[in-house]
């Protein structure tokens, strides 16, 4: 079942200088029990994409666009009204993320009260623990503050105060960035589990793709505000379609690694992106069409979608 | 970071306590000091034109003012130990007496002003913050600004002029009419709680109306402070990670405002507002002079005016300790309110 559909999905910020396009165009559906990447360099417009399903943005952005969740059709204020029970975000940045005056227990009791007021007080306690168990934090640590926990279990308890209202939809910005190695394995086993325990879609922000190759079953990536590439996590990676696609994973560090590669060029400017394609001043493969008119979105045979117009061709051929 | 157990308020408490030791043995010397510093003999200088040369004599022996620097400060430090702040020169009063019939005036005045900031500096700081830059933002910033840079004594006259003078709504001068003075039975030493208990309603009314100008007056100056500061530290929170988590968590506006960002924004409030003791002590000694008020401040502008060291002494000595001893009282308060301070 499709959790979540979003099509033609447009955000942009005022600035002095003229409209910034942070995400120009994104198609992108998640089904229930699918964790999809969403990766893309800083500045891609995927965490603006990601606070803009919630209804997050701050005062001056614009958002529009078809969002479908579980069927229903809905703007920004349902989104702002659904936040919480039905679409979950869990943020980059843990240790700053719970009240500092607020004991754990008081998170979750306010949570609880706000999104089911009929609960009773031993109900709601039996929730919240059930919660914290399954992120791995004993009952003991309940009645604590957050300064009392280091930072893998505080966002531990960010996603149990995610999970407690079993959202359809779990988007996760980055959970792990500001973590070490060992911790951010932790998260991501216990993502991927609960995913699957609680039935929910996730959407993961990242810009790792080890992180996107261990735990997601799709990836899209994006580039300037539009998803250039997105398919199968073990087949994009294999045979990257999309140019920027690849040279992403040639950017990637390994032990087999002896020389870094990067790709030229800096991402291009939002108020004014580059006519076309918007990756073609930095493309190794770049044709004159490029520059001259938007690239299609293609469908390959494996359900891979491109927006490159050296696959365009290709798929006509087949 | 290990799990660090809460529940050590006593002995944050404690440690507090302690410390207060030293602060106020600093204070003491820093008092004396001043005191002697001051140019000519404390004694000739309140009485001299009215005694002979034998009697002044006498008087400074009473006063301990012929025995050794060290000994007077020994002497000092002990009595202010029991309690005991000395006696005035020119009437020979216990400066203890002072401070109890004249303290609960001054009680009264500063917690009228105190609560009267509070109940508008708050919401006030609160709105211009939750509407940053917006006309009414800019209009509160600059009443907060106007109110702190205005000397107390001259919003006082302003006040007497406009509300009393010209309008004639309020009492300019004391504490109550003289009827009520007179008439009300003295209990407490406060005069408002003394109407109340003697079941006056009358009385208390007019010792209310009596108490709206000064306690505006001295509100006004600490209510630019609170304004500002609570303005700032509200931003501040409402751009904080917890409030947009909060946010994301579907909590809703109001709460998000007042139990995240608004909670939040008060600890450093707090403490800003504990260094504002003794701005505000300073300030009620001005006001009860403008309003003849009868509370400390104003018996020790009439002792300064007669040169009596030893009251003034006395009673700087007192309200450098009610310093300290609100300090004390804001540093608990802020390690109830905030869990990450009681270590």
């Amino acid at each position: 079942m499709t959790v979540l559909d979003v099509r033609g999905l447009r955000v942009w910020y005022g600035s002095s200088r003229g409209p910034v396009r942070a995400v120009d165009g994104v198609d992108l559906a998640i089904g229930a029990g699918e964790v999809v990447g969403l990766v893309g360099e800083s500045g891609s417009g995927k965490s603006t994409l990601g606070k803009g399903l919630l209804g997050l943005l701050p005062d001056g952005a614009q958002m529009d666009g078809d969002v479908t969740l579980r069927g229903e059709p809905v703007d920004a204020r349902e989104l702002r009204r659904r936040r919480g029970s039905e679409v979950g975000l869990v943020f980059q940045e843990p240790m700053t993320r719970l009240d500092p005056l607020m004991r754990i227990s008081e998170h979750f009791t306010e949570l609880l009260k706000v999104h089911d007021p009929g609960v009773s007080k031993a109900q709601r306690e039996k929730r919240a623990l059930a919660a914290l168990r399954d992120v791995g934090i004993p009952p003991s640590r309940y009645q604590q503050y957050p300064h009392e926990f280091s930072g893998g279990m505080r966002q531990r308890i960010m996603v149990a105060l995610t999970l407690v209202l079993r959202p359809a939809l779990v988007i996760a910005d980055e959970p792990t960035t500001a973590l070490d190695v060992l911790v951010e394995g932790q998260i991501l086993a216990m993502l991927s589990e609960l995913r699957v325990t609680y039935q929910m879609a996730l959407l993961l922000i990242t810009h790792d793709l080890g992180v996107v190759a261990e735990t997601c079953d799709r990836v899209a990536v994006m580039y300037a505000g539009r998803i250039v590439e997105q398919g199968d996590v073990r087949t994009v990676f294999r045979d990257p379609s999309h140019p920027y696609t690849r040279e992403l994973l040639r950017s990637t560090i390994s032990l087999a690694t002896s020389e870094l590669h990067s790709i030229g060029g800096a991402p291009p400017d939002l108020v004014d992106p580059p006519s076309g394609c918007r990756f073609h001043p930095r493309c190794p493969d770049v044709m004159p069409i490029c520059s001259s008119q938007d690239p299609l979105t293609s469908r390959l045979a494996d359900g891979r979608r491109v927006e490159c117009w050296l696959r365009g061709s290709r798929v006509d051929a087949r | 970071m290990g799990a660090v157990r809460s529940g050590s308020l006593a002995r944050y408490i404690g440690t507090r306590l302690l410390l207060a030791i030293p602060m106020v043995w600093i204070l003491l010397t820093m008092v004396f000091v001043l005191m002697r510093v001051a140019p000519g003999d404390p004694v000739s200088a309140a009485l001299g034109a009215r005694l002979s040369a034998d009697q002044l004599a006498e008087r400074r022996a009473a006063a301990g003012f012929d025995a050794p620097i060290l000994q007077q400060y020994w002497d000092f430090l002990g009595h202010i130990v029991r309690l005991d702040f000395g006696r005035t020169l020119t009437d020979n009063r216990p400066v203890t007496d002072i401070i109890v019939e004249n303290g609960g005036a001054t009680l009264t005045l500063t917690l009228a002003a105190v609560i009267l900031a509070v109940l508008f500096g708050l919401p006030m700081g609160l709105h211009a913050g939750r509407r940053r830059d917006k006309p009414d933002d800019i209009v509160i910033r600059l009443f907060g600004i106007l109110t702190f840079a205005a000397p107390v004594f001259f919003v006082g006259l302003l006040f007497q002029l406009f509300f009393g003078k010209a309008l004639g709504w309020l009492p300019t001068s004391g504490q109550a009419s003289p009827v009520v003075q007179a008439t009300v039975e003295t209990k407490t030493h406060i005069l408002l709680l003394d109407t109340i208990i003697a079941g006056d309603g009358e009385a208390t009314g007019d010792v209310l109306k009596h108490l709206v100008l000064p306690a505006v007056t001295l509100g006004l100056l600490t209510l630019g402070v609170l304004v500002r500061m609570t303005r700032v530290n509200v931003i501040q929170t409402l751009g904080s990670d917890y409030v947009e988590s909060a946010r994301a968590r579907g909590i809703p506006d109001r709460t998000v405002v007042v139990r995240h960002a608004l909670r939040n924004a008060l600890v450093p409030v707090i403490t800003v507002m504990g260094l504002q003791a003794a701005l505000l002590l300073g300030g009620a000694v001005l006001t009860e002079q403008t309003f003849n008020w009868p509370g400390i401040g104003n018996q020790l502008v009439d002792y300064l005016n007669n040169r009596d060291y030893t009251a003034v002494q006395g009673i700087i000595t007192f309200f450098a300790l009610v310093v300290v001893l609100i300090s004390l009282l804001i540093d608990i308060i802020n390690a109830l309110v905030d869990p990450r301070i009681r270590y």
